[in-house]
């Protein structure tokens, strides 16, 4: 089992002719992912190495039954491609675009609450059920099928970092989930731990988390409250300074809100396992799991 | 994005919500014409740097006469202003706002953010004005009225009541603060703000509201489409070298330590700053190369860090998923020899071709040091810089 995606999901993907969108989505298909469609409005008819390119999505599900979206259009045009995949009836949306003005998403995600639709991201590496689908831009090899473990993550490259320190210690993971570095994000920590929660393959937890917010104590406040699971926690930046914006638009400590030092001491509260030493993730989940 | 005090209340003005006359000043003699022209006593002297505190810290005074303006600007142009909101080291003053004095009867609070959990935008109001808001909120958080208002359906007449109640206002005020509520909240949508807030908002004797302080935070995000704003930005209160490595679209912002260090990811740079610092060194800065780094970026982002006196160590961290490792390594070997790198890099590289990877550096012939893990990594730096 897993959560999100697996081998029936149909993926299509908007901005596909553009380079990032054609690349990943070649590098999704080649994963094993049953990527159906593209879509790129005034390139309907065209084709990208055999995936036939539309010029809506409305399009793209009815000739194709494409159940899930991966979304790389550019920042300005993309709140107005998750709401089109949305209209269009898709039970997924993955948004990898990073840059995208928090107004919008603020839009969005206000718009897609009325919706049957769930929305990943954005500024996020997408979804990976290991073995079976992966909509995203993560690397596909680092990942080791069959579980036991779940990952979410507000991060990218650390996200793989967590994987491949996973893998190598011989633990598989269900599915690994990148829910994006800002500030309004589509389906947050609590959204993946509750589903995650209910995966019977899913034995275990890793969430990764960094500055900005609260969505973390948020999550160990539901942890602690609803999870049997053991899970390992971690938090990047203990060593960030307040009121700049590391990298992504979203971890930023505000006043005294978001340090590292609050959410870990959360997450120590609720009983999680907390990781002080990233070099070291690996080896703490072999001992707890 | 910040900008400064009086640009804020320019756009105050633009958007109709009344602040104080004021006249910028660079000058001794401007202020001192500033004062002069308000014709007020006092005046206040406000330094203009992108700092809260300023009031606390000697950046706000009160001036009797013109030659008084004068004399306070004197001693505030040039000089370092040292804040709770800024590093240790202060910002050097570089301008002054001269504002007319006002009859003042009460300070009060007022803010618009967005709740990034609710994606709601949120109106925050206070009779509490003129203190730390985080303070109020922590001990007498039911002094704070918070209204949530729905960004699909925008703001609505109940929504400024609301706030304007929670004031206590006088119902001579009451009108134009509802008036002001509903005009900052269209700046706020309009420009794509992060944050409008007012600290303080007063109540004159004579029952006007007027915007005493000003501070608008603005999406980086969105600035693509608000060249207005962006032109609104100061290169004097940025750091020169986190202005030149946003122009190489680079994400650098420079810190205290000295061992430089360069990674593909934020989140993973974050954590590589933690480790630094938990093997017993200090970080000189968080560069995040992104997820596409080539050569060119690397150089630059050498550049960059090597430009940084204090640097005696550099780590540079890369998990290669999409970027294959040995292309990665020839870019630093070509980086490297083209900086002219004159201090050891540590290098800890995973994923695609790591063997190859690490041979290319190995044969460099540079003082580049393989790490076979990130503690291992973070252990060898440390060992170099202490």
């Amino acid at each position: 089992m897993s959560i999100f995606v697996n081998k029936d999901t149909k993926l299509l993907v908007q901005g596909i002719t553009g380079r990032e969108g054609r690349f990943h989505a070649l590098a999704c298909r080649e994963y094993g992912t049953n990527v159906v469609a593209g879509v790129t409005p005034g390139k309907g008819g065209q084709d990208v190495e055999g995936i036939p390119v539309f010029d809506s999505v409305a399009e793209a599900v009815e000739k194709t039954g494409a159940d899930a979206s991966l979304v790389f259009v550019p920042p300005p045009f993309a709140a107005d491609a998750i709401c089109e995949a949305a209209d269009a009836g898709v039970a997924l949306v993955v948004a990898i675009t990073e840059g995208i003005p928090v107004l919008d998403m603020m839009r969005v995600k206000n718009y897609l609450a009325k919706k049957p639709v769930r929305l990943i991201g954005p500024n996020c590496p997408g979804i990976i059920t290991p073995g079976e689908c992966k909509a995203g831009i993560m690397p596909g090899f680092i990942h080791k099928p069959g579980g036991p473990v779940g990952v979410v993550s507000r991060s990218g490259t650390l996200t793989y970092e967590v994987v491949d320190q996973l893998t190598k210690a011989g633990l598989g993971q269900t599915t690994c989930i990148g829910i994006g570095g800002d500030p309004v994000n589509g389906t947050n920590f609590i959204d993946c731990i509750d589903a995650f929660n209910k995966d019977p393959d899913t034995q275990a937890l890793v969430m990764v988390g960094e500055i900005g917010g609260n969505a973390e104590e948020d999550a160990a406040a539901f942890i602690q409250a609803n999870v049997k699971k053991p899970v390992v926690g971690f938090v990047a930046g203990l060593t960030a300074p307040p009121g700049r914006r590391m990298g992504h638009a979203g971890a930023i400590i505000s006043g005294s809100s978001g340090t590292a030092q609050a959410k870990v001491s959360a997450m120590k509260a609720a009983g999680i396992h907390v990781c002080e030493n990233l070099g070291e993730l690996g080896a703490l989940c072999k001992k707890v799991f | 994005m910040n900008i400064h005090e009086y640009q804020a209340k320019e756009l105050f003005a633009g958007y109709g919500v009344p602040v104080p006359r004021g006249v910028v000043a660079f000058s001794p003699d401007e202020a001192f014409f500033a004062a002069k022209q308000l014709a007020t006593t006092p005046v206040v002297v406000k330094a203009q740097i992108h700092a809260g505190g300023r009031g606390k810290a000697g950046g706000v005074k009160l001036a009797h006469s013109p030659e008084e303006a004068r004399d306070l600007a004197q001693s505030m142009l040039g000089a370092k202003l040292v804040t709770r909101q800024t590093m240790p080291s202060g910002k050097t003053v570089h301008k002054l706002l001269v504002e007319e004095g006002l009859p003042i009867d009460r300070e009060l609070y007022f803010s618009i953010i967005p709740d990034r959990a609710t994606a709601k935008i949120v109106i925050m109001a206070s009779t509490e004005g003129g203190m730390d808001i985080e303070e109020v909120a922590e001990k007498t958080p039911e002094k704070i009225v918070r209204v949530s208002v729905d960004p699909l359906l925008g703001i609505m007449p109940h929504h400024c009541r609301r706030a304007a109640f929670a004031l206590n206002l006088p119902s001579r005020a009451f009108k134009p603060f509802t008036k002001m509520v509903s005009d900052l909240y269209r700046l706020f949508v309009e420009k794509d703000c992060s944050l409008v807030e007012i600290n303080p908002l007063v109540l004159t004797t004579d029952e006007r509201v007027l915007a005493l302080d000003a501070k608008i935070n603005f999406d980086d995000n969105a600035l693509f489409r608000h060249k207005d704003i962006a032109g609104l930005s100061d290169p004097e209160e940025e750091d020169p070298l986190e202005v030149e490595a946003s122009a190489h679209n680079l994400n650098y912002i420079k810190m205290d330590g000295n061992v430089g260090n360069m990674v593909n990811g934020a989140g993973l740079a974050m954590a590589t700053m933690d480790i630094i610092k938990q093997a017993g060194a200090e970080p000189a800065n968080f560069l995040d190369v992104g997820g596409g780094a080539n050569a060119e970026t690397v150089e630059n982002g050498f550049r960059i860090i090597l430009s940084d006196k204090n640097v005696k160590g550099i780590l540079i961290n890369i998990f290669g998923g999409i970027l294959r490792c040995d292309v990665l390594a020839s870019g630093v070997v070509k980086a490297a020899k083209k900086v002219g790198l004159n201090v050891p890099v540590v290098v800890r590289m995973e994923g695609t071709n790591v063997e190859e990877g690490r041979r290319i550096l190995a044969e460099s012939g540079l003082n580049l040091i393989n790490a076979k893990d990130l503690t291992d990594a973070a252990k060898k730096v440390s060992e170099i810089v202490n």
